[in-house]
Formats: C-alpha cells, sequence, structure tokens
C-alpha cells in the first residue's frame, strides 16, 4: 500500500484517550511528545505499529499512544517483543523500558535481543532511579546516591547501558535527552529506520525522586559547553562556538583539544567496524568530559526474525511439509 | 515367560510364549539404549504389543564400569494388549558387574541371566563394589545363568574388519542383540535397515555392526548353551496404520496437529532442560510445516516469547519440566490476565529442585494449578500414555484457542521417553480447530478487545495489523469491555470470577469421565497421568478374580470432569496412586468432601503394576479403608 492512499495523521492522532498520568513535570511528557511527533513524521500506521513495555512509570507510555499496546510484566518486554516480531517481522515493534526494567531485572533479555539483533527499536528512559516503586536506586544511579533504600549512599557501582550495549553487540546505539525535543525527535526517527535492534537511550528527570539528576548538562546555561552533539562525518566539537574538541590517543584514551589541536579533534564514524571510539565516549567521566549524545554505532547486520523466517521458508521451498507425512514418519505397518 | 506349546524345529525347541520382559543394561557407553531401541523396532514391526521404559543414569559420563553409569533399557512384548513395561524382567542382559549389582535384584525368579563376562576383572569388580566375583559365590543361585565374552567373540568375528579394537569393542552389544534375536526368533532386516541408514557415511560400521549381529545370532543358533527360542505371536491389535511412539514425540505431533488444524503458525519458545528438551529438537526439525521454534536465554524469556507470538496471532508453545515451569510462573499470570491462547508443556522429572532430573514424579500439579500470584486459573490436563500424548497435545491447542486462555500439559519422564505401538489417526477425521480474528474495525467504532463469547466467556482475538483494531492491554487488572486500566473494587471481583468462569465452562468442551469397568462397585481406582498402565493391568486382574473394582483415568485436572463427583458417589471406596504426596488427592478431597484415600509414591520410578496390584488387594480385605 502506498501513502497517499492513507489519510495523513496528525501527531494528535498517535495520542490515545486515557488521561496521562505521570507526576507534572515528568520528562516522560516531553518523551511522550518527541515520540508523538518523530511518528507523525513518519507517518507510521497505528495499526501496523505495537509497542511493548516493562513496568516502572515509563512502562505505562503505550497506554498513551493510539497504537497497539502491551504493557507486560517487569524486565521481560524486549523478550516479549521478541516474540510479537520473530512471529510477525511485517510489525513495527518498539520496546519502551526504564534504567531498572531493562538494566536489572530485565538485564537477560536486554543484552540478548542486543545479542540476536531483533528488529525492536528499544527506548529506554533512564531517570537513574526506581520512579514507579518511589525511590530506590537503580543500576544506573552513580554510586554513593543517596535513596531511599541507601541512607548511607549506595556502594554499588553503575553501568553505562551505551557500554553494555556495545559489549553485548548491539548494531545502533543512541542517546537522547527529554529536553532536547528536537534531537531528541531525530534520534527516534534514526532509530526507526535501522534494521535490527535500535537502543536509544533517553535522559529522562524524575522531578520527583532524582530532580535535577542531569540539570549539570542539560540546563540552559551550561547546555553547549556540557554536552557534545556526535554527528557522523563530523569532528568531536562543543561548546557555543565549537571551539573545543575531543581527540583519542593510541589507546583511545580521550582528552580534551582547543586552539591550534582544534584539527585533532576525532572524526565521528558511527558506521566504525571496531566499537573502540564509541565505548571511550560512553566511558569517558562526567565531570571531566562533555555528555556525549547522538548515535554511538550504527552497523548493518541481517535482523534475526528475518533469519528465522528465511530458514522457515526455505525448508518450505525445499519441501513443504504435510500432516499426512510428519505422523506416517519413521517405521510403520499395518494391522489388517 | 509363562509357558505355553513347544513345538520343534530341526536344528532347536521353539516355545510359544504369550508375552517377554527384557532388559538391558551396561554402561552409558555401551549402547543399550540403542540394542534397546532396535529390538523395540524390530519387535513392533513383527506385529507384537510393545511397551518400553528407558532408565536413564544420572550422569552423562559417569566413570566407566561404575555403579552411577549404569543405563538400561526395558521392554515388554506380547500377544496380547498390554499397558506397561512390566514389572521384573525374565531375561536381564548385563554388560558389566555395575549392571549386575544395579539389576540382579529384579529378575525374576528362574529367569535368564546373559551375562558379558569379558569385564569381570578385578578392578571392574572394584569399580561395581563387589567384594568377591557373584559369578562363583553363589550369588546367582536361582537365575538361568548364561556366560558370554562378549568382547572376545566380537573380535573374533570382527577379525577381517579394519576397525581398530576399540571400534570393535562397540560392537559388542550388536552380537549380544544378534543372541536376543535368535532367542526369540526376532527377523534381523529391520536393523539391517535401520543401522545401513544411521552409518551411511561409514560403511566399515556398518558392516561390523552387522557382522557382529549375525555372528551373536549364529552363535546361539550352534552352541549348546542355548537349549531353546522362544516365539511371541503377534498381538491382536485393533485394525489400522501402526507406528512406535515416544511421548515426547506424540507429544510434539499432537501440538502441530492442532496447530495445523486451525491454520495458525506455531511458536516454540523454549530452553533447553531435561526431559523435555526433545520437543524442542523434534519442532526444530518442523519448519516445513511452518513451526517457528525460539531457543530463548532462559525459561521466562521462553514463555515470554511465545505470549509475544499469541499476542500477535500466533498459537504460542512453550516446553519445560518443573523448575523451568517455576519460572515461567509470573508470565503464565500475564497469559491469565492477557487472555491470550498459549500452550505450556511441563514434562515432569523428580523434584524438589533439581532433584533428579533422569527420573519420573507427577509432583508439579499443585504448582500447574495454582503456582501463580493471584487468583489464576489455568486449564490443566495430563497425558496417560506415551500414545495419549498425541491427543492430549491436540486438544490443549483446541482448547487454548476456544477459551482464549493458557493451558498447561502435564507428562512426565516416564511417558516422555517410554513407547509403545500407535495407531495413527485418520487424518481426514481430525476435528477442525475453528479460529476467527476480530475482523477489522470500523471508522469512529470503539474496538472492544474485552468482549467475550457469551457461552464460553472466551474474549476475541485482536491481531496486530488490522486497521481499527488498536488497543491496549496488559498485566493490569482492567474494565471489562474496554481492558483499560481500571481499580474499581466491583469490576476486579467481576473480572476475577469471569476468569475463573471461563476455564470452569472448559467443563462442557471436553469429554466425561469414564470407567474401566462398571460405573459403580465397591472400589474405584482414580489414575491421572503415567500411572495408567500399572492401575489398569492391576484392576483387570481384580476384575478377573471377582472384585466389584473399576477404574477411572482423568485428562483434566483442571476444570475437572462434570461427571466426576457423581461418579465416585457410585463406589463405597475411592482410591488414588500418585507418584507424589498426594496432590491430586487432597484437591478432590477438598472439592467433593470424598474421602479419597492416597496411596503415594516418591522414589522416582513408575508404579510396578504388582505394587498396585498388593496395595489394592490389602485394601479389598481390609473394607474399613487404609490398606497402610
Ligand atoms: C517482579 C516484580 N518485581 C518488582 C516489581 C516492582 N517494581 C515495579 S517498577 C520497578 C522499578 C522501576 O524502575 P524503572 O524501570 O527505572 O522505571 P521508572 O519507574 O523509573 O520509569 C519495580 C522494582 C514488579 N512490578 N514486579
Ligand atoms: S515518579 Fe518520577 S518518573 Fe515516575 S511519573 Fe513521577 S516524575 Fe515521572
Ligand atoms: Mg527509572
Amino acid at each position: 500500500m502506498s501513502t497517499t492512499e492513507r489519510p495523513v495523521l496528525q501527531k494528535k492522532d498517535y495520542k490515545s484517550d486515557q488521561d496521562v498520568r505521570w507526576c507534572p513535570g515528568c520528562g516522560d511528557y516531553s518523551i511522550l511528545n518527541a515520540v508523538t511527533g518523530a511518528f507523525a513524521k513518519l507517518q507510521k500506521q497505528l495499526h501496523e505499529t505495537v509497542i511493548v513495555s516493562g513496568i516502572g512509570c515509563s512502562s505505562r507510555f503505550p497506554y498513551y499512544m493510539e497504537t497497539f499496546g502491551f504493557h507486560t510484566i517487569h524486565g521481560r518486554a524486549p523478550a516479549i517483543a521478541t516474540g510479537v516480531k520473530v512471529a510477525n517481522p511485517a510489525l513495527d515493534v518498539w520496546v519502551v523500558t526504564g534504567d531498572g526494567d531493562a538494566m536489572s531485572i530485565g538485564g537477560n533479555h536486554f543484552i540478548h535481543a542486543m545479542r540476536r539483533n531483533v528488529g525492536l527499536k528499544i527506548l529506554m528512559f533512564n531517570n537513574r532511579i526506581y520512579g514507579l516503586t518511589k525511590g530506590q536506586y537503580s543500576p544506573t544511579s552513580e554510586q554513593g546516591k543517596v535513596t531511599k533504600s541507601s541512607p548511607m549512599g549506595t556502594v554499588d557501582y553503575p553501568f553505562s547501558p551505551i557500554a553494555l550495549s556495545l559489549g553485548a553487540g548491539g548494531t545502533f546505539i543512541a542517546r537522547g535527552v527529554d529536553v532536547f525535543g528536537p534531537h531528541l525527535e531525530e534520534m527516534i526517527c534514526r532509530a526507526s529506520a535501522h534494521q535490527g535492534t535500535a537502543l536509544l537511550e533517553i535522559y529522562q528527570n524524575c522531578n520527583i525522586f532524582n530532580d535535577g539528576a542531569y540539570k549539570t548538562f542539560t540546563d540552559k546555561e551550561v547546555r553547549d559547553e556540557r554536552t557534545l552533539a556526535i554527528e557522523h562525518g563530523k569532528p568531536l566539537l562543543f561548546g557555543a562556538q565549537k571551539d573545543k574538541g575531543i581527540a583519542f590517543d593510541g589507546n583511545f584514551k580521550p582528552y580534551l583539544v582547543t586552539g591550534q589541536d582544534l584539527g585533532k579533534a576525532y572524526v565521528w564514524d558511527e558506521t566504525a567496524e571496531t566499537p573502540a571510539p564509541a565505548m571511550a565516549l560512553a566511558t569517558m567521566s562526567e565531570a571531566e568530559f562533555p555528555v556525549p549524545i547522538g548515535v554511538f554505532r550504527r552497523r548493518e547486520k541481517p535482523a534475526f526474525e528475518a533469519g528465522v523466517q528465511a530458514q522457515v521458508a526455505a525448508a518450505r521451498a525445499k519441501k513443504q511439509g504435510s500432516l499426512h507425512e510428519l505422523l506416517h514418519q519413521g517405521e510403520i505397518w499395518d494391522v489388517k | 515367560m509363562d509357558q505355553a506349546t513347544t513345538t520343534t524345529t530341526f536344528e532347536k525347541p521353539i516355545q510359544d510364549l504369550d508375552q517377554v520382559v527384557i532388559r538391558f543394561a551396561g554402561d552409558s557407553g555401551d549402547g543399550m539404549q540403542l540394542t534397546g531401541d532396535q529390538f523395540t523396532r524390530t519387535t513392533a514391526l513383527m506385529g507384537n504389543d510393545i511397551a518400553t521404559f528407558p532408565d536413564f543414569p544420572a550422569e552423562i559420563r559417569a566413570p566407566a564400569g561404575t555403579l552411577p553409569g549404569v543405563s538400561a533399557f526395558q521392554l515388554r512384548f506380547s500377544s496380547f494388549d498390554i499397558h506397561t513395561p512390566g514389572d521384573a524382567p525374565d531375561v536381564l542382559v548385563v554388560m558389566n558387574p555395575a549392571a549386575l549389582k544395579v539389576h540382579l535384584k529384579e529378575l525374576k525368579k528362574d529367569g535368564v541371566l546373559i551375562l558379558n563376562t569379558a569385564s569381570f576383572s578385578a578392578l571392574d569388580l572394584k569399580k561395581a563394589k563387589y567384594e568377591k566375583d557373584p559369578r562363583t559365590d553363589g550369588s546367582l543361585a536361582g537365575w538361568r545363568v548364561i556366560e558370554v565374552d562378549l568382547e572376545a567373540r566380537t573380535r573374533e568375528a570382527l577379525a577381517n574388519s579394519p576397525l581398530d579394537s576399540r571400534g570393535k569393542d562397540r560392537c559388542k552389544n550388536m552380537y549380544a542383540l544378534g543372541i536376543l534375536y535368535w532367542m526369540f526368533h526376532r527377523d534381523m532386516e529391520p536393523t539391517i535397515k535401520a543401522i545401513g541408514q544411521k552409518f551411511a557415511k561409514k560403511p566399515e560400521i556398518v558392516d561390523a555392526n552387522l557382522v557382529a549381529m549375525r555372528a551373536g545370532y549364529a552363535y546361539a543358533e550352534t552352541t549348546e548353551i542355548f537349549q531353546t527360542a522362544y516365539r511371541v505371536p503377534p498381538a491382536q491389535l485393533p485394525p489400522g496404520t501402526y507406528r512406535n511412539i515416544m511421548g515426547n514425540q506424540a507429544l510434539g505431533l499432537g501440538l502441530v496437529a492442532g496447530a495445523q488444524q486451525a491454520g495458525l503458525q506455531l511458536f516454540l519458545g523454549s530452553y533447553p532442560i531435561t526431559p523435555a528438551s526433545d520437543i524442542l529438537h523434534q519442532l526444530a526439525a518442523y519448519k516445513n510445516l511452518g513451526v517457528v521454534t525460539f531457543q530463548a536465554e532462559d525459561e521466562i524469556a521462553a514463555v515470554a516469547a511465545a505470549i509475544g507470538a499469541a499476542y500477535s496471532g500466533s498459537l504460542g508453545l512453550t516446553t519445560t519440566s518443573g523448575p523451568g515451569l517455576a519460572l515461567k510462573s509470573e508470565a503464565i499470570g500475564l497469559a491469565v490476565m492477557a487472555e491470550l491462547p498459549l500452550v505450556i508443556v511441563n514434562v515432569q522429572r523428580a523434584g524438589p529442585s533439581t532433584g533428579m532430573p533422569t527420573k519420573t514424579q507427577q509432583a508439579d500439579l499443585l504448582q500447574a494449578m495454582f503456582g501463580r500470584n493471584g487468583e489464576s486459573p489455568v486449564a490443566v490436563l495430563a497425558a496417560n500414555t506415551p500414545a495419549d500424548a498425541f491427543e492430549v497435545g491436540f486438544e490443549a491447542v483446541r482448547i487454548a484457542l476456544q477459551f482464549m486462555t493458557p493451558v498447561i500439559v502435564l507428562s512426565d519422564g516416564y511417558i516422555a521417553n517410554g513407547s509403545e505401538p500407535w495407531r495413527l489417526p485418520d487424518i481426514a477425521r481430525l476435528p477442525a480447530i475453528p479460529v476467527q480474528f476480530a475482523p477489522p474495525g470500523k471508522p469512529g467504532e470503539k474496538f472492544m478487545p474485552y468482549q467475550r463469547n457469551p457461552q464460553t466467556l472466551a474474549r476475541v482475538w485482536a491481531k496486530p495489523g488490522t486497521p481499527g483494531l488498536t488497543h491496549r492491554i496488559g498485566g493490569l487488572e482492567k474494565a471489562d469491555l474496554t481492558g483499560n486500566i481500571s481499580y474499581d473494587a466491583q469490576n476486579h471481583q467481576h473480572m476475577i470470577d469471569t476468569r475463573a468462569q471461563k476455564i470452569a465452562n472448559i467443563a462442557d468442551a471436553v469429554a466425561p469421565a469414564t470407567t474401566l469397568g462398571p460405573d459403580h462397585g465397591d472400589v474405584l481406582v482414580l489414575g491421572w497421568g503415567s500411572t495408567r498402565g500399572a492401575i489398569t493391568s492391576a484392576v483387570l486382574q481384580l476384575q478377573k478374580q471377582g472384585h466389584k473394582i473399576s477404574a477411572s483415568f482423568l485428562r483434566w485436572l483442571n476444570p475437572l470432569p462434570k461427571n466426576l463427583g457423581a461418579l465416585m458417589q457410585n463406589f463405597k471406596r475411592v482410591i488414588l496412586p500418585e507418584m507424589n504426596k498426594g496432590q491430586l488427592c487432597m484437591l478432590l478431597r477438598s472439592k467433593y468432601l470424598v474421602d479419597v484415600e492416597s496411596y503415594s509414591k516418591v522414589d522416582g520410578q513408575p508404579f510396578k503394576s504388582q505394587e498396585i496390584l498388593d496395595y489394592l488387594t490389602k485394601a479389598l480385605a481390609s473394607p474399613q479403608g487404609g490398606a497402610r
């Protein structure tokens, strides 16, 4: 079907009639706005789109979208979505999850979805806290964080979802921020275009339990100096005047360059075979360096569901099975 | 071996028997499973009724010659209808002292013991924890012992084979098989064909195996040690086309047949676990029937993917054993809430925890019934013989689709790996399984995902991709009809009641309980799952003795058949043998307030029919109840 035969959908057409129940001021509202904006831009068909989520504030997301939605159980959304996509690859399948949902209870499913390269678009709302259960620390909370369950500060070290995804063999790995609307919308469109698993980590402010988690680099006054928007084919430059850059030494250790050295800034290649530069960006210190956003990695690799269905098709092309044949396999005999 | 007529050929006398039980026992590397399997195929093709019971060692490769490494295969074949692989063997073949130690005590008095003398060195005896050589200290008195040095005989026979001596020794099981083929008058052709196919790429191995088998046959025919050959005439099985089938295989076929009759893609999400893995292996080979298999990262992902597939319009299936079912609990609860068609197979093994993975038990019934949070009813049914697993698989699919519900199929290790002749169903007569997806929605009309069929209470199945049907569902309680989130008290009560009633309604769509024998009398023996064979044999014998005893075998455990309560009232006593601590017994007592007596056994071994016979005989002699 060509899109011309279909009615043009407006941004509002992607919103369901359900009242949105996030706390006023929650970053999730901005994400909902960016997703509907991106979907309208892409003219996604409501009935061909399925959004699967786990459990958490973030995972309430499907109820607010006028697509097919499945709000499942804590941590298992990537596994359920894998079943949806493999059983019917024609569907456009999205996963909405949180840092607790995807990195903690669902860590196993998350890494295996990345490894298999299933055609799922995973939007991970990372607020570095458990929102729904009212404020315990999560696997992405910074060490020492004081929460209800860590009155003396956490002892745990956090992990970087981007680094984890790189390690798991992810083929599309990107980061956006709730308050950077247009950039976020672009990231969603780019994730949508990817074949195979796309991970979009979205920094999201939980203004109730972890307010200001990202303010040191997202506030308007500091934004230009403290964030690094990475773009394919362009040098890693930041600052209002783009007068600072990031370069790597021979061991992919990052360092700052300015002035005459600006030419040494690393030219970003999101399709690079080696994950080393992406890993270096994903793990560089937030305190010392600007926070990278954009597409860290994009590699072309056949999607899992295509491989699975191709085997089925090949087996059928070789010899279409029949129930009769199936039952009459092996040695059979007749009793008269 | 029950004696019958004796005839004499020009060589040696042939005796007719109506049944024989043979057990092969040896090291796991001795090829006992293969030997048993060949004997079984041949015997099935010769028209006997047959039942088999492989008993695998706990370890894949325990140290050679030790007690934990012993692997056995028992088979019983007959000229009449049989229900179990038999209790005590008539013939025991042991390849080493460890096998002798483990299995001798079960050999019938006067039974034939074929003993491989090649591995009776001091070291072999020590590994089997024998202080003295059992062949010389009188421990074998009371049995007809036939000693054969299988290694030496096989090597002699293979003098011209290019195989090295290790390779030659590997053929000794075929030499033993040859001996038994002569003893029991079996045709060697099917094995010749099978070995030829199995090792098609290695002609020297085919040759060696067949030469060894023929040599064993000739040895038995010519030496004096073997006095008589036996013949078991074919059984009078109902007319039809037959195939020998194992429980796991039959279950897999039933599920595939169900999906085919429903015209749906079958999606299996699974994670390997004994004794269920074979179903995954089997279905992975059925891609040409459109079956999709997915080996997940764990059991949770396996069931989750199956739920995702069901959500998107396929038939979702997941296969596992007890510990895996425990991991799947939460997700099954989601399928209960989302009301999606999902079949969950639990091939039970001995628990708790890792338990004894290669041994059998029926102790997951209550887990299947109640092992989820909240009021979370699912349909539960059980296969009771290897061949029955086909129908059970098919029925599970039918009910899952008709009622939009998860269905748990219980099998167990005994059924999974046991085999029996299976009369193939007439495909033209397999019932169609109608599936109706919700039609595309009309513009302006709101789709109601929880609209129900008034009769079954099944909700509509809306396939993503269909225009006008977009909706949101999930594990949160939902308002009736719309499926929107609802915390309304009355609605919650209503939805819980509705989900329970929907499962109860299944009783209208399945067959009532029937009895073996009259539907009233003194004692009703109830059974579910794999106890069927042993109970049948025992009850038939007691009926012959004139007792007013009947048996009934339950396929459906949730819901229970509608007539069960009334049926139990027709008997003075109800006795229920189970391989658990009385789980179904507890359910029946609480539901019907009937004083069901539990006969429990949890040793990892199936009931022997003699055990049940003894128990029932005692029970009949003590009319007050309680044979214990
Ligand atoms: C099996 C299970 N364990 C625990 C919970 C409780 N629980 C619900 S959401 C959640 C954490 C959510 O954190 P996150 O994924 O970061 O989502 P957020 O609310 O922050 O968006 C937990 C622990 C649950 N629902 N299910
Ligand atoms: S608790 Fe935090 S994450 Fe959850 S809705 Fe409120 S602000 Fe948003
Ligand atoms: Mg969170």
